[in-house]
């Protein structure tokens, strides 16, 4: 179903933080705003909630530590049990400062391979994947945001204009 | 201006008084022929069992040092004590009150220097976030002169033979090893003391400049000092860091003559760094709730927090790469440091790890729990304690042995310095405003969010 929606283009981050917290002060919802680089307390002026990847990344941290935990046990001692540093106890906890390092680095590695895997995903991006990117001057220096038209363009519009908006578009959204 | 406020004046001096009781009263109750240390193990053994670990043995710790490791002492060597094992205990249980003060003194000194480094830090980075602080760790770092006096005094007592805690300043001793006479060049009592007196008048003339100009700045129209401050520090900082390496070797790496470890500068700036910033946070924390430092926002506390957590992180990882290293080559010179660290002192040891890595990691690991004060404090202690028990295994094991015990010298110890500290630090914050006027960055730090 297609919605209306208005886009206004902003030039400059400061103007665009101003007509954030204008627009939501007057009650209207944004609904995007297409930025070229990371706008510094954006998420905040939007009131994003935060973000939950932090959880995700510690349990797939502790998803690494317990695979490479058993993948050791099994290599080094179940498999074909190893003299570690002329000691030869072939029992998994005595030589457990050998398996540290990978315990780190498998830590680490499923942590932020599977975060920046679920950032994708939960952003909707994959391959081939046709950009949402409504205007592509975003991508170079202008901002731009968006707002669903409810029956009340002309109220929205004369807003945008007064909050230095340097352009403005209504269109129509497939979504 | 901050005034100090007569509870925590009161109890500095408290602490200090016990402090120095319980120190005087293992001073007094070390035995000084080999019969007395003799007499005291054996009777150890007696109640070995009753006293021992548990913390009801705090009253007799006087006379009772570790009545588990003294059984094991008697019953396996039993009639085969020879006259210079006997003398060798002697000098362990005399050497007990000695290591206690001198863990406990340099932990405290420590903390300075490591807030001192910080401090350089920050402002050889012109860092925007941290200059709201800065009164904090000059007040900090003011124990630098009365802490590095008393750590010399007590370096120079060892020179003059007053303990056995630094086998290498017996010439007798020297005498029989050649490992010790090939190393005489640079292991000397002399060139020691100049070397500590170099290391301790460099970084106390830093502190001293530094905080010079940092009042100067505060009264004056130019940036000038502001900048002259900047090219000293990245100056210091690389002065710190040879000495502070050097310094490791000379005062805790040398109680183990035989043995090194080529990260081991590393190892103990980890360490007290660690404890200078948390000690940051504490203070910090301490002045705003008493409604000082109104512009210090939970950002602040925020950023020392992820430096507690990470420099944590990053005293794992040196304690480790030391640690593996030694353990996986397995050379008799080498592994000994360890095995006598995981057979006598197994609690302290893996308890250190316990509150200096798994306890940060997962309080701190939160962003968060950052911001909250009494998270932090929590933490602090933690940490600071783990950090005490670092020195304390630093240490211990070749002064004192298996006779080691936290009993009133150690605890003594750690008042005495810890209200020392506390009252030289808050008494300095009481001589200038909380808060710098003039420097250039004191708006970004007022502004600072995350």
């Amino acid at each position: 179903m297609a919605s209306k929606v208005i886009h206004a283009l902003y030039t400059d981050d400061d103007v665009l933080m101003h007509a954030v917290k204008k627009v939501r002060a007057e009650h209207h919802h944004i609904d995007e705003v297409y930025t070229p680089f990371p706008v510094h307390g954006l998420d905040k002026a939007l009131g994003l909630e935060d973000t939950r990847i932090a959880i995700t990344s510690f349990m797939y941290g502790c998803l690494g530590l317990i695979v490479a935990i058993v993948m050791m046990n099994y290599i080094m001692i179940d498999d074909w049990p190893q003299d570690i540093g002329g000691k030869p106890s072939f029992t998994y906890l005595e030589n457990m400062p050998a398996f540290v390092p990978i315990m780190f680095e498998l830590t680490v590695f499923f942590a932020a391979h599977l975060m920046v895997i679920t950032f994708y995903l939960r952003s909707r991006m994959w391959p081939f994947k046709k950009a949402e990117n409504p205007d592509v001057r975003t991508t170079d220096d202008h901002f731009l945001m968006e707002i669903g038209v409810h029956n009340n363009e002309k109220e929205l519009t004369a807003l945008l204009w007064d909050t230095g908006a340097v352009e403005i578009n209504v269109t129509e959204k497939e979504s | 201006m901050y005034t100090f406020s007569n509870r925590l004046k009161i109890g500095s001096f408290i602490a200090m008084a016990v402090g120095l009781i319980c120190l005087a009263t293992g001073f007094l109750s070390a035995p000084s022929t080999v019969e007395e240390a003799k007499a005291m193990v054996a009777s150890a053994h007696d109640d070995g069992h009753g006293g021992g670990h548990g913390e009801e043995a705090s009253s007799h710790a006087a006379e009772d040092h570790s009545g588990k490791d003294a059984h094991g002492e008697a019953s396996t060597h039993g009639e085969e004590h020879d006259a210079s094992h006997d003398e060798h205990l002697l000098h362990q249980l005399q050497n007990r009150p000695w290591s206690a003060l001198y863990v406990a003194a340099f932990f405290f000194f420590m903390i300075s220097l490591g807030v001192l480094a910080f401090y350089a830090i920050q402002r050889a980075a012109q860092a925007g976030w941290s200059p709201l602080l800065f009164r904090v760790m000059e007040g900090i770092t003011a124990y630098l002169v009365p802490g590095g006096i008393i750590v010399f005094v007590i370096l120079l007592l060892s020179v003059l033979h007053m303990n056995h805690m630094f086998v290498w300043m017996d010439a007798d001793v020297v005498a029989h090893d050649k490992l010790l006479q090939g190393k005489a060049g640079y292991l000397n009592p002399t060139f020691f003391l100049i070397r500590a007196a170099i290391f301790l008048g460099g970084w106390i003339f830093y502190r001293e400049y530094s905080r010079k100009l940092s009042l100067a700045q505060d009264e004056s129209d130019d940036n000038s000092n502001f900048k002259l401050n900047f090219r000293i520090s990245a100056a210091f900082l690389v002065f710190y860091l040879i000495t502070e390496s050097m310094m490791s070797w000379d005062w805790i790496m040398s109680v183990d003559p035989h043995w090194f470890s080529t990260l081991f500068g590393w190892y103990v700036f980890a360490s007290m760094f660690v404890s200078g910033i948390t000690v940051i946070a504490m203070v910090t924390i301490y002045l705003k709730s008493r409604g000082y430092l109104e512009d210090v926002n939970n950002s602040h506390i925020h950023d020392l927090a992820k430096f507690m957590f990470g420099i944590s992180i990053f005293w794992t990882y040196l304690w480790f790469s030391q640690f593996m290293l030694i353990w996986y080559a397995n050379i008799p010179e080498e592994v000994t440091y360890f095995i006598t660290r995981i057979e006598d002192y197994k609690l302290p040891f893996f308890g250190m790890l316990a509150m200096n890595f798994i306890f940060p990691l997962l309080v701190l690991m939160n962003s968060d729990y950052k911001r909250v004060n009494w998270f932090v404090i929590m933490a602090g202690i933690v940490v600071l304690f783990g950090h005490y028990m670092d020195v304390f295994n630093m240490i211990m094991p070749a002064t004192v042995g298996d006779q080691w015990y936290i009993g009133l010298p150690e605890i003594g110890g750690i008042l005495f310095f810890g209200g020392l500290f506390v009252y030289w630090v808050f008494n300095t914050l009481t001589k200038q405003p909380l808060q710098p006027k003039r420097n250039p960055f004191i708006e970004e730090s007022r502004q600072f969010h995350y």
